[in-house]
């Protein structure tokens, strides 16, 4: 089976020919398309470090220099021959385009920057204002905004950068943070709400140039730039998701803005450590930080990053020519850009934000007892309260692992067939009157409250009783397993105004403490250890089910483990009896609170699940575009924004991927056998499979995740995936119409090819934004399924909702 | 004619040993005292249901897996002569006379005896020394938590069989490679491990993780060949499509396979009928198919049917209607329509009966001939029993305050006028003009006056509405999803009195036999998806344990309990196995990363083709141990010890590799070598102690003392049971 001959000999001449006239074709194609970047016959021979100088210093001169370069192509004809002369046979060849193709006129890319982003910012800031009413989730985002300009403490599942960022917006643009923002529909009336919405519309504006420059970077090629640009401009998706007050368009521009700015970093690297390297280094870092600073998606992005640097770095490993020393100046360079830096900035974040927010608001029981003595208006703050617990104290107890609840019961029975069915005891993060517990002795009943009555202090080591204060039922457990955590036994409210058994009674001690010692208030870390069965009250951290109004599991812990689970804190206390002093509360250590904010808002994601039977958006619905997001406006009166990614761009897209994927196996195995490539094919080739991985990479990081994510999805969550996807549909189209063209012999056939397809691809576009443009920016009258309406026919699946 | 006797007739043998001796200890420590305990251990009360159906020949769905483990579980009571009479219901409970417990536990145990020869052959597939290979399987022999696993009715053995049968014939297949390519034993392996593959995945779907690996694999060295110049495109593809057939589109036939055995088998209705939908249930002997055998196909205006909710979530149900009205005032002081109660009620009862009626027209009785009711005709549904409308309003659900309630319409003669025409969608239809059929029709009924779609919102009401499932009216009806979907059960011809006379000629009923309506792949679609979609309530289990533990072992599965004499099984690995074989692991991935780093600035600090067996045998047993470990973190599920098993005999064939190549590579003087070797040995050693030390916990006796059980508690997390005096 074996071939005679080595494949590649006999037809040499052939070949040859054929490349010279390709070299032509090409070059004088050219003069339309984007050129490479300028490396010549001599870059092959000479060894590579000496090639960046000259070529900074190339790229540094002044326009007239390229246009006087660019002007003498003529002459220059003989170039092709000259190169493959010059090219030893084995040596890996440059790409041909080098000395004798003519960069681009040196106005047109500027002019075409200019333009996409004169047409991006046009798109987006059309109709801003309207509607002038609350839309979708701007009624989270808007408040917490002003919450920032009112500076009351609150609580939300992402990070804090993006509100803040929106809450600044807000307040220099002059508006004071009374808008209620209650719900979707509330009219704005005077309150200024058109700069927090232009600061995301600029923010959105800006992608497109972001993902033209990054497109432009990796494949040196000013249509599939353009393509790009084009795609993002008119989107309907993306216009809408960038005129309202959400974080989306803050996270996208810190995202595009990391991948633009290591796309830069890359192509630097040629000349490391010069000043512009070390400008999109940090760059990159900065980008990180903000991206994960608004929502914990970016953790996807610092994934691509990452990455990319590593293989980097393995590149920089294998380069024998770099001493180790080097190297470590590589390493060491990265991690402070990459690392020291983004986490220094996400820490500032969080400082700013805690900073800001100092005054008690909504947010302030899903926090420890100490971190809520810091809010003013808490009443932890400043506190004053009566120091050591007595017998008939009111108390409330608060877990002590992370985001633990209160102790809380309710008058609700535990459901048939799920231990016995007596009185739920469960863990609650809101503060609320049924967290209120009274301390009582074991064996005597007799009425604490009476003011006359002598002061009993509880010490390490009493038996005590607690007693729910609003149903009057014991603290109680007993050998059945508990509801989620089989392992451990359930805990009830049991007995009848204060009368139970002796499963009601539990040892109190403090972790670390000898016996008879007094029980501090909010700083004695307390154990209650129940007497009969010997296990120990803890929080498992667990979210019950909806009979436990999805509050969290409390449960009896046979294993005697110390960890914060089963250790709890008393936080409020009253008793009448007892002299109110001020108490130099424990101020938690800024780590401390950054840590627990983390847990808090880690374990509020984890509990968005959806509900049973709830119709949810999945993954596998949004590259089709199965179905939109109701900004705004149900009925044929309202002014209705539906969130829907222009249908063509869309499905254009999700082809795309396809089509990339069989062209990167073909080029791949292509390459892998040995196939004699022309240059022109070569440097294609390595725009797909280098530019088009890294892109597609990011659009698998930013996809597939979600597939594994057990908390609501919506739609929404696609459109970082979906900038990635249409960066990868410029880069494929332009490689594969290229390829189309190079197959044609007379250089204006191609070049006509070329053209067309590229032209009939931009007026698709634009006429399918035609069709689709009132799904941003607004429809009135009659529903689409109504042959009246301007919608009517364009409702191409039932799954669309206008 | 008798030339052969020309020649004398030799036989030359060849026999591994070592390896028949290994295969024979193997068979030793699994099968020994196999019928002991005779009593239910631990899963085979989970098991042991499924076989006793299968006796039985009746169906069950199993949301754990697919079938080819239970038919296994099954061919050993078939082969032992068991009739399926046993009541599993407590682990414990003592086997009955009738119960062949041995042959019903051989096979697992016997696929457990057969992975020490296995482990031994990987090994020297690998290009291990025959050392390493004893090594290894003297491991996988010694390790009590694989004695444990094998010596009952549970499937972890066979499927750890299976991956290593894979791994071993694709191991032989490629090293067949360069010489023989395209020769009979090159073709017998290469099928082998398709085969392997698919019974890995059909015992449980855990097996996919091993054959994702070893495709991978596959695909990696196919890559490498595609780079060889010396092959022709033709052969190129040759070998393309060969490794395609074998290893994707057998494994798929195979897997179809089971399923279609599975329901050869199990033709009579069982407990699990209620999952299944209508057209499914019909098919089965008994249960469905008895009602409606000989009802009319089509229905028709006049047509009397019980209408079945399609998700069957969280139980089947049908639409239902009594006379009892909404309260006025729900508890939140929310007001209701105050009309007659539509409900979803998990149980036949003659109020689910409804009639189709023509709006235009008075007749509840079919006409002669009938008129079939087709997709996008709009109809009232007449409550049978108290003859009132199916109606919706703008009035908001009792539970679902986002929907619009639905009732049947009392007119109270105020302002709330019947809005009772609701439009028949065909959703599994063929074209526009399908005729809606019994049982196979999936229905969406579409409110003509608001389009909202009948729904069942999944929620029970209030002890006003008896804890029957609350039906809506949903408006926003985002796409397709099964609670919407309805489809008709019994159904019959509605007929009057004057019609009696008529009834023989009007009812020739269009005959159907829907289990032949329905195709093999159909009822295969069907039970996969609702293997997959089924889930559990997923609460923990006493013994459920996190992924995190497992590594370290800090957990354990008691098995069974003596009821008077305390002895016990557990589930318990070899604690000097499991220590080391983390150790292995993590050697090789320390010495993998120098090495490559070296590599990478050019200095080899070992020759090529060691560094490339290194590499393989890395790539198979750490990437083994990695697929079959990393994803549990991902699962939702409970999760079990013995999920780690796979894992765990992956990450102990590392062991011996590692080993050898410490001694071979950086053992340079014979000094160092000999103190290795001498080492080896002690460790080995302690691998033994620790065996014996926990056998009796392994195979149940010999019942130990009070003390005894004591000390065998090395770790404060392992659940030894102690009997309270």
């Amino acid at each position: 089976l074996r071939r005679p001959g080595l494949p590649g000999v006999p037809e040499a001449t052939a070949g040859d020919k054929a490349e010279l006239s390709e070299a032509r074709a090409g070059r004088r194609r050219r003069a339309a398309a984007p050129s490479p970047a300028p490396t010549g016959c001599g870059a092959a021979i000479v060894p590579r470090p000496s090639r960046p100088a000259g070529r900074a210093r190339s790229q540094r001169r002044v326009p007239w220099r390229r246009r006087r370069r660019s002007s003498p192509a003529r002459p220059r004809s003989a170039a092709g021959t000259a190169g493959r002369d010059c090219i030893p046979r084995r040596a890996p060849r440059p790409p041909r385009r080098g000395p004798g193709a003519p960069p681009r006129p040196a106005a047109g890319r500027p002019a075409a920057l200019a333009l996409v982003t004169l047409l991006s910012f046009a798109s987006r800031f059309h109709r801003l204002r309207e509607p002038p009413h609350v839309c979708w989730d701007e009624t989270h985002f808007g408040k917490m905004g002003s919450y920032y300009i009112n500076r009351t403490f609150f609580f939300d599942v992402h990070p804090p950068l993006g509100k803040m960022l929106i809450g600044l917006a807000g307040y220099l643009s002059g508006y004071d943070g009374t808008f209620p923002f209650q719900k979707p529909g509330d009219r704005y009336e005077q309150h200024n709400y058109v700069g927090m919405r232009g600061f995301c519309a600029f923010l959105g504006s800006c992608l497109v140039p972001f993902a033209y420059l990054t497109v432009l970077e990796l494949s040196k090629s000013l249509p599939a730039a353009l393509l790009t640009a084009f795609i993002l401009i008119f989107d309907t998706g993306c216009i809408t998701l960038s005129q309202y007050i959400l974080l989306d368009p803050i996270l996208m521009f810190f995202l595009m803005g990391a991948v633009l700015s290591m796309v830069k970093c890359n192509s630097c690297a040629d000349r490391p450590f010069s000043a512009s390297w070390w400008f999109w280094l940090s760059l990159t870092g900065v980008s990180l930080a903000g991206a994960m600073g608004v929502k914990f998606v970016g953790l996807f992005v610092v994934l691509l990053v990452g990455l990319n640097t590593i293989y980097d770095l393995w590149d920089l490993l294998g380069n024998l020519s770099l001493s180790l020393v080097m190297f470590g100046k590589h390493l060491l360079a990265r991690v402070l850009c990459l690392i020291v830096l983004p986490l220094a900035l996400y820490t500032a974040v969080f400082a700013v934000h805690f900073a800001v927010l100092n005054r008690s608001g909504p947010g302030d029981g899903f926090f420890s007892s100490a971190f809520q003595s810091q809010l003013i208006g808490n009443n932890l703050h400043n506190v004053s309260i009566p120091e050591h617990l007595a017998y008939g104290s009111v108390v409330t107890m608060k877990n002590l692992r992370m985001a633990g609840g209160y102790l809380h019961s309710h008058w609700h029975l535990y459901p048939e067939g799920i231990g016995a069915r007596q009185q739920q005891v469960t863990a609650y993060l809101h503060k609320d009157l049924n967290n209120l517990w009274i301390i009582k002795k074991h064996d005597s009943d007799t009425d604490l409250s009476d003011p006359s009555g002598p002061v009993e202090f509880v010490r390490h080591g009493d038996i005590i009783r607690l007693e729910h204060k609003e149903t009057s039922r014991n603290l109680h457990s007993h050998q059945h397993e508990a509801p989620l955590t089989r392992k451990h036994f359930q805990v009830t409210g049991y007995g009848i105004n204060g009368t139970g058994d002796s499963n009601d009674f539990w040892r109190i001690e403090v972790a670390g403490r000898r016996t008879g010692e007094l029980i501090k208030v909010l700083r004695s870390q307390v154990r209650l250890t129940h007497v009969a069965t010997g296990c120990i009250l803890g929080s498992s951290g667990k979210t019950l089910p909806k009979w436990g109004w999805e509050q969290v599991e409390v449960t009896c812990t046979p294993y005697l483990k110390e960890t914060p689970n089963s250790l709890w804190n008393f936080e409020d206390h009253i008793n009448p009896k007892l002299p109110n002093i001020s108490l130099d509360v424990l101020k938690p250590s800024f780590a401390e609170i950054l840590l627990e904010s983390h847990m808090v808002m880690i374990r509020g994601n984890s509990g968005l699940k959806p509900k049973d039977n709830e119709v949810t958006s999945k993954p596998w619905h949004w590259p089709i575009n199965y179905q939109g997001l109701r900004f705004s406006g149900v009925n044929e009166t309202d002014y209705r924004v539906y969130l829907l990614g222009n249908p063509v761009i869309w499905w254009l897209n999700l082809v795309t991927i396809g089509l990339y994927l069989l062209i990167t196996v073909a080029t791949a195995v292509a390459l892998k056998r040995g196939v004699q490539l022309t240059s022109e094919l070569k440097e294609l080739s390595r725009v797909v499979l280098h530019a088009g991985g890294q892109i597609t990479l990011g659009w698998l990081l930013h996809y597939l995740p979600f597939f594994m994510m057990g908390r609501v999805l919506y739609f929404h969550h696609y459109f970082p995936a979906m900038l990635f996807s249409s960066m990868l549909t410029g880069i494929t189209w332009d490689a594969l119409l290229k390829f189309c063209a190079g197959l044609l012999s007379p250089s204006t056939t191609a070049r006509r090819v070329y053209g067309g397809g590229f032209l009939a691809l931009v007026l698709l576009i634009l006429y399918s934004f035609y069709l689709f443009h009132p799904l941003s920016y607004g429809m009135i009258g009659p529903l689409a399924s109504n042959p009246s309406s301007p919608m009517a026919g364009l409702r191409w699946m039932d799954s669309w909702e206008f | 004619m008798l030339g052969f006797l020309k020649e004398p007739v030799v036989v030359t043998a060849k026999i591994n040993v070592s390896l028949v001796a290994l295969t024979v200890m193997g068979l030793i420590n699994r099968l020994w005292g196999l019928c002991y305990p005779r009593a239910v251990v631990f899963d085979e009360v989970y098991y042991g249901q499924f076989v006793s159906l299968y006796m039985k020949r009746i169906f069950f769905v199993d949301d754990s897996g697919p079938p080819f483990g239970h038919m296994l579980l099954a061919l050993g009571g078939y082969l032992g002569g068991f009739d399926g009479n046993f009541l599993w219901n407590r682990i414990g409970a003592e086997y009955s006379m009738n119960v062949p417990v041995w042959s019903l536990r051989l096979l697992p145990a016997l696929a457990g005896a057969f992975c020490v020869p296995l482990a031994y052959q990987i090994l020297v597939e690998l290009h291990f020394s025959h050392c390493a290979a004893l090594g290894a399987a003297l491991l996988i022999l010694l390790e009590n938590s694989l004695i444990t696993q094998s010596r009952f009715m549970l499937l972890e053995s066979i499927l750890i069989f299976f991956i290593l049968l894979a791994v071993l014939s694709y191991l032989k297949f490629y090293n067949l490679q360069k010489h023989s390519a395209f020769s009979g034993s090159w073709w017998f392996w290469l099928l082998l491990t398709g085969v392997a593959c698919s019974c890995a995945v059909g015992v449980k779907y855990m097996g996919l993780f091993t054959y994702m690996l070893l495709l991978a694999t596959a695909g990696l060295h196919f890559w490498h060949m595609i780079g060889d110049q010396n092959l022709s495109n033709v052969s190129l593809l040759c070998h393309f499509l060969a490794r395609g057939l074998a290893l994707i589109i057998i494994p798929m036939g195979l897997y179809l396979s089971f399923f279609y055995v599975h329901l050869a088998l199990l033709y009579r209705s069982g407990p699990h009928d209620q999952i299944m939908t209508s057209a499914f249930q019909a098919s089965l002997e008994g249960g469905l198919a008895r009602i409606t055998q000989g009802q009319p196909l089509e229905v028709a205006y006049g047509s009397q049917i019980t209408l079945r909710n399609v998700l069957g979530k969280p139980m089947q149900c049908w639409l239902h209607s009594h006379t009892n009205t909404y309260p006025i005032r729900y508890e939140n002081g929310r007001g209701s329509s105050h009309q007659q109660q539509v409900t979803c009620y998990p149980f036949k009862d003659v109020n689910n009966w409804w009639i189709v009626k023509d709006p235009g027209m008075q007749q509840l009785v079919v006409s002669n001939p009938p008129r079939p009711v087709r997709h996008g005709h709009i109809v009232q549904l007449v409550h049978g029993i108290t003859t009132r409308y199916l109606n919706t309003h703008d009035v908001a659900a009792p539970l679902s305050p986002h929907s619009q309630e639905v009732s049947c319409y009392i007119d109270y003669n105020i302002s709330m006028p019947a809005q009772n025409l609701w439009r028949v969608e065909i959703v599994n239809r063929e074209s526009d003009t399908d005729v809606w059929k019994t049982i196979l029709s999936e229905v969406r009924f579409v409110h003509v006056n608001t389009s909202a779609v009948l729904k069942l919102s999944g929620a029970s009401l209030p002890e006003w509405g008896y804890r029957q499932l609350e039906v809506v009216g949903e408006k926003l009806s985002k796409g397709y999803h099964q609670s919407m979907v309805w489809n008709v059960e019994e159904h019959r011809y509605g007929k009057s009195q004057e019609q009696k006379e008529r009834e023989v000629e009007l009812h020739s009923p269009t005959q159907m036999d829907i289990s032949k309506n329905l195709s093999f792949m159909a009822k295969f679609t069907e039970l996969q998806w609702k293997i997959l979609t089924l889930k559990n309530e997923d609460t923990e289990h006493k013994y459920s344990s996190s992924a995190l533990d497992w590594i370290t072992m800090d957990t354990n599965i008691a098995y069974w309990l003596h009821p008077t004499s305390g002895a016990q099984i557990h589930l318990l690995g070899n604690v000097a196995t499991w220590a080391s074989a983390n150790a292995a692991a993590l050697v090789y991935l320390c010495l993998s990363l120098w090495y490559l780093l070296r590599r990478r600035r050019k200095i080899y600090d070992i020759p090529e083709d060691a560094w490339q067996l290194w590499v393989s045998a890395g790539g198979i047993c750490g990437g083994g141990w990695a697929v079959n470990y990393l994803p549990f973190f991902l699962m939702e599920k409970t999760l079990f010890l013995y999920h780690y098993l796979p894992a765990v005999t992956f990450q102990i064939l590392l062991i011996p590799v590692v080993l050898q190549h410490l001694s071979d590579h950086l053992c340079r003087s014979v000094l160092l070598k000999s103190m290795f070797s001498a080492l080896t040995v002690a460790w080995f050693s302690s691998v033994y102690f620790v065996y014996c030390t926990f056998s009796p916990v392994t195979y149940g006796q010999p019942a130990l003392s009070l003390p005894q059980l004591k000390a065998l508690r090395w770790k404060d997390t392992w659940n030894i049971l102690i009997r309270k005096q």
